[in-house]
């Protein structure tokens, strides 16, 4: 039987959809059979960030109302076998399905998939809702800044009250030194203040943006935000893994130095 | 407080931005987590009157639900007008 694990944050602009798409692509890299859904409707962009977005044919609204089988809706990922998109519609509004609609998909898929990876939209309306329906668990994506963090305490909020309390955070776009300065908050902080359990943090990274030009997600490439996807990935699957350095930098004069250091 | 804390606060420094920005979001989220709706609150009124009117007859129109917050504590004050209280649970 698999998992429904949906990505939410609340606010937009976090890094929902990257985090989505280096969770299931890690995942899948780890062997999995993982689907990841596009619940994001009228504003689709999971297929542009996996690099999908020409093999689209079918989409979510198409499965649920039964235009489609859902066989057909799926786009096999380019570079992993076992991984698959079934994309949003782009075309309809949040209203195109519902909450029980959602449920009776994610018990369909998991019967087929080890895990299934929603992509849930910003806000905390029906499209939410909709999203979070047939979650077993919930992934809140925030940044180090009072509106995002204050909106990921509402999100928590309400997948409490709606029954699903085993979710976790991710901390995205730390800036080491800036934490060092004093300038940003740092993990420890937003952990007590939100009283919530940390999945992972992942540093603030220009390679994300090159890879997302390329629609590749990062976890396949070993930099630094490439590993902190990879240890959250295997802390999704039960394995205990410490948290990142984010002290260490991943460019050639770190690693020499550190190599001086050590040696 | 940390020895570089104290560094500062002793040379009078502006706090740093972390700080500033730990006070804030510890503030407004004393404010979001004890907020309460409108509808939230009619819910509770009606409720409160169902179960107070099994022993007393209460002005509904009279009645009033409000919540208040300050910094640290939440109070929920509720004020009922009776207009009778029902004879068989007097005694």
């Amino acid at each position: 039987m698999g998992e429904v694990i949906v990505i939410t944050s609340g606010k937009g602009g976090v890094g929902k959809t990257t985090t989505a798409a280096n969770i299931g692509t890690g995942l899948s890299m780890a062997g999995n059979k993982v689907i990841l859904i596009d619940a994001d409707i009228g504003l689709r962009n999971l297929d542009v960030v996996m690099g999908l977005e020409n093999r689209i044919v079918y989409d979510l609204v198409n499965v649920v109302e039964k235009g489609c089988r859902l066989q057909q809706a799926l786009i096999k990922d380019k570079r992993n076998e076992n991984l698959f998109l079934l994309p949003a519609a782009q075309t309809r509004d949040k209203a195109a399905v519902d909450q029980d609609q959602m449920k009776e998909l994610c018990s369909e898929l998991k019967k087929e998939f080890d895990y299934i990876i929603i992509d849930c939209p910003a806000g905390i309306e029906q499209g939410f809702k909709n999203a979070v329906a047939g979650a077993d668990c919930g992934i809140v994506v925030t940044t180090p800044e009072v509106s995002a963090v204050r909106d990921a305490d509402r999100v928590i909020g309400i997948l409490e009250a709606s029954g699903l309390s085993n979710h976790r955070l991710i901390i995205n776009r730390i800036r080491a030194d800036m934490v060092k300065k004093g300038d940003m908050m740092d993990v420890e902080d937003i952990i007590e203040i939100l009283a919530v359990k940390l999945l992972g943090i992942i540093p603030d990274d220009e390679k994300i943006i090159v890879s997302t030009n390329r629609g590749e997600p990062i976890i396949a490439n070993d930099t630094i935000s490439g590993r902190a996807f990879k240890n959250i990935c295997r802390r999704i699957s039960g394995e205990e893994v410490p948290l990142l350095d984010l002290h260490e930098k991943d460019n050639i004069f770190a690693k020499l130095r550190k190599f001086i250091r050590s040696g | 407080m940390s020895f570089m804390d104290l560094v500062k606060a002793l040379l009078n420094k502006n706090p740093d931005s972390k700080e500033v920005a730990k006070e804030r979001l510890r503030f407004v989220l004393v404010h979001d987590r004890t907020s309460i709706s409108p509808e939230f609150l009619d819910k509770v009124k009606e409720e409160i009157i169902e179960v107070i009117s099994r022993y007393m007859e209460i002005d509904k129109e009279a009645t009033e639900v409000n919540f208040h917050k300050g910094e640290k504590t939440a109070m929920l004050e509720a004020n009922l007008a009776v207009k009778e209280i029902k004879r068989e649970v007097k005694s």
